[in-house]
């Protein structure tokens, strides 16, 4: 696997897949995922065809403009909704319930706000390894991640007494520590100040170097994309959004923010997927129209029933 | 020490005064605090006792502050001569018994408890018993009831047309039924409660059912999306779901239901002990009522204003345990 990415980094090519990719072996396959939500004045047809494979220990992003469909992308591979064609498969098996192997990092952390950074890590411990490991392994397995995001100082903390920041390290411990098989990142980073975001955009890249998990993350912010991903997938505006095109991003680990900014490699990422959202899926003409805020209000009222 | 002062805020502007700190500034506060509300119930003094000296009854003329304050001496009076003659009572027994003894050794000792008339204070401590086992018995049916409605938007249709319906419901209607099927149905030769007891506690705990059942559905069915998705992600199990997220969750708004419910349960409890002759504060009400004789009024003017402190003594109980329990701190709860 290293000696797959270092071999990439060398020959660092710059080619922008349409649609598919070269994979050595499918970790998780999003395969041809549609999904349509009842309205009013008929179903809403919110992703068409939407086809992905994710090899394992790749971190992949998910960008396009808000309303495109990424979370309801990630929101089906979690399970928490339902394909109305396609399917998710993890490991050959498809998913189609929620379950701790596909931890999710929540936008507003949604941190239980009763109980401790400890005790939030601990629920989901429990809740994953109860009798697999001694109590005193537990302890020290909670421990060990809240550490991993640099929470060990306040983990007895309530989510009231930390900063936001710490709030979003805490969920990414949360889920780290249920050891899932993919970790889904819903906008991790988007409610935070851009310098709470670099801190734990570094945080994350020096997990993911510890830990080679397989991500998808989705996000709005280019640079973010650009400087965590193995690969970015830009989605075509909705309705009926799907994967507009694939950029792989061959810049060598560990990445250093500051290097990079004056790096022309980066900067060509950076150029193909602004180009992408703001040439090719522009969507300045929409402003106006209804269908933008349809289409957001429809994903986040969408509810769990609407399955077909 | 300086923290605990703090959680008594009237004491704080005191304690500023006498370390001499912005010494005008405190003393406004001092006036806002106290010397309004003072000021408040003086008015209503005066009032009361104007009106009460132009109101002629049957029972004499209407009581004002000043003979509510002799009556409740009283009363005070009475408990004690009570509780001395209680003591007589005992130390007249125990003697006649230690005679018997002496005279027989084998004699069969019969300790026949007093059976005096309760007290003023006796009826407060039965109405308080009263008020608090109708309110739990109604809470341990509301509690889980609200949370399987608030959980279950069709148990919750099911149920909402005859929560609307019973909830305005008076005491007063429950409770001609409420006699009648205790009578029927608690038959037993050594009734561990008395039968007005069960009457007032069912009455009771019927009315102050409706608002916990209420707020708890409402505050379970508002948990947060996110929430909810966490625990479907987890994985939780419905108990593990209904301890860690429902429950905290829902709190806040229980315990509105909680307070709004023991609030009811102590007004609904007079008039049940009223017509029941569960020998509370409403029994000693009625008595005084149909008592009549001079002072009842202003016995029952006394009972008026402890009814009322302990109403309000009450929620501010129920206020702790709601502070104690929730777990936003930072919440402001009056």
């Amino acid at each position: 696997m290293a000696g797959d990415i270092h071999l990439f980094n060398r020959t660092a090519s710059t080619t922008v897949n349409k649609g598919s990719n070269i994979m050595v072996k499918t970790h998780l396959e999003i395969s041809d995922v549609s999904i349509e939500f009842p309205t009013p004045s008929g179903p809403f047809k919110a992703l068409d065809g939407v086809d992905l494979k994710i090899k394992e220990g790749e971190f992949v992003s998910l960008i396009g403009h808000s309303g495109c469909g990424k979370s309801t992308v990630l929101n089906i591979v979690a399970g928490l909704y339902q394909a109305t064609t396609g399917g998710v498969l993890l490991d050959g098996r498809e998913v189609n319930t929620p379950g701790p192997e596909r931890a999710v990092v929540f936008q507003n952390h949604s941190l239980l706000p009763w109980l401790s950074a400890y005790e939030n890590v601990e629920l989901a411990v429990k809740q994953v390894f109860k009798g697999k490991k001694s109590k005193a392994e537990i302890k020290e397995w909670i421990e060990h991640n809240l550490s991993l995001v640099h929470m060990d100082h306040a983990m007895h903390k309530r989510p009231d007494e930390i900063s936001g920041g710490m709030k979003q390290r805490v969920g990414i411990a949360r889920a780290l520590a249920m050891e899932p098989k993919v970790l889904l990142m819903d906008e991790p980073f988007g409610a935070l100040d851009a310098l709470t975001r670099a801190h734990l955009q570094d945080s994350l890249m020096e997990i993911q170097n510890e830990l080679n998990n397989t991500v998808i993350m989705i996000t709005h912010d280019v640079d973010e994309a650009v400087l965590l991903s193995d690969r970015i997938v830009m989605m075509t505006n909705g309705p009926a959004a799907t994967v507009g095109e694939i950029l792989d991003i061959e810049l060598a680990r560990p990445r250093d923010r500051i290097a990079l900014a004056d790096d022309s490699q980066y900067n060509h990422y950076r150029h193909e997927v602004l180009r992408f959202l703001y040439e090719k899926q522009s969507k300045v003409e929409d402003i106006d129209q209804h269908r933008p805020k349809k289409v957001e209000a429809v994903e986040e009222e969408a509810p769990q029933k609407a399955t077909a | 020490m300086s923290r605990m002062l703090q959680n008594i805020s009237w004491l704080e502007p005191w304690m500023l005064l006498l370390k001499g700190e912005n010494v005008s500034a405190q003393l406004a506060t001092i006036f806002k605090g106290l010397a309004i509300p003072m000021a408040g119930i003086l008015a209503f003094l005066f009032i009361w006792q104007g009106a009460a000296n132009s109101i002629d009854t049957s029972l004499g003329q209407f009581p004002g502050p000043v003979q509510v304050y002799e009556q409740s001496f009283n009363l005070v009076k009475e408990h004690k001569r009570e509780r001395q003659k209680e003591v007589e009572f005992y130390e007249r027994q125990d003697e006649r018994n230690a005679k018997k003894l002496a005279k027989n050794p084998d004699a069969k000792i019969k300790v026949r408890p007093y059976t005096g008339k309760p007290t003023f204070f006796d009826q407060i401590v039965t109405s308080l018993i009263t008020v608090m086992s109708g309110f739990l018995v109604a809470s341990v049916i509301a509690i889980p009831v609200g949370i399987m409605i608030g959980l279950n938007s069709g148990l919750y249709s099911a149920l909402n047309p005859l929560i609307q319906l019973f909830k305005p419901v008076s005491p007063l209607a429950w409770l001609p039924l409420v006699t009648m099927v205790v009578s029927a149905l608690y038959v037993s030769k050594d009734p561990m409660f008395a039968k007005s007891f069960v009457t007032s506690l069912i009455t009771v705990s019927l009315c102050c059912l409706w608002p916990t059942m209420i707020n708890t559905a409402v505050g379970v069915s508002a948990i947060t999306q996110d929430l909810q998705n966490v625990s479907k992600v987890l994985r939780l199990n419905f108990f593990t779901h209904v301890t860690k997220i429902v429950l905290p969750s829902s709190i806040p708004m229980m315990f509105t239901g909680l307070r709004l419910s023991l609030g009811i349960a102590w007004m609904v409890l007079i008039a049940a002990e009223m017509l029941a002759q569960n020998p509370g504060l409403g029994k000693f009400v009625w008595d005084e009522f149909q008592n009549g004789s001079s002072n009842s009024l202003g016995r029952i003017m006394v009972a008026v204003l402890v009814i009322g402190v302990i109403g309000f003594m009450l929620d501010r109980v129920m206020l702790m345990l709601q502070k104690k329990v929730s777990w936003d701190k930072s919440a402001v709860l009056r």
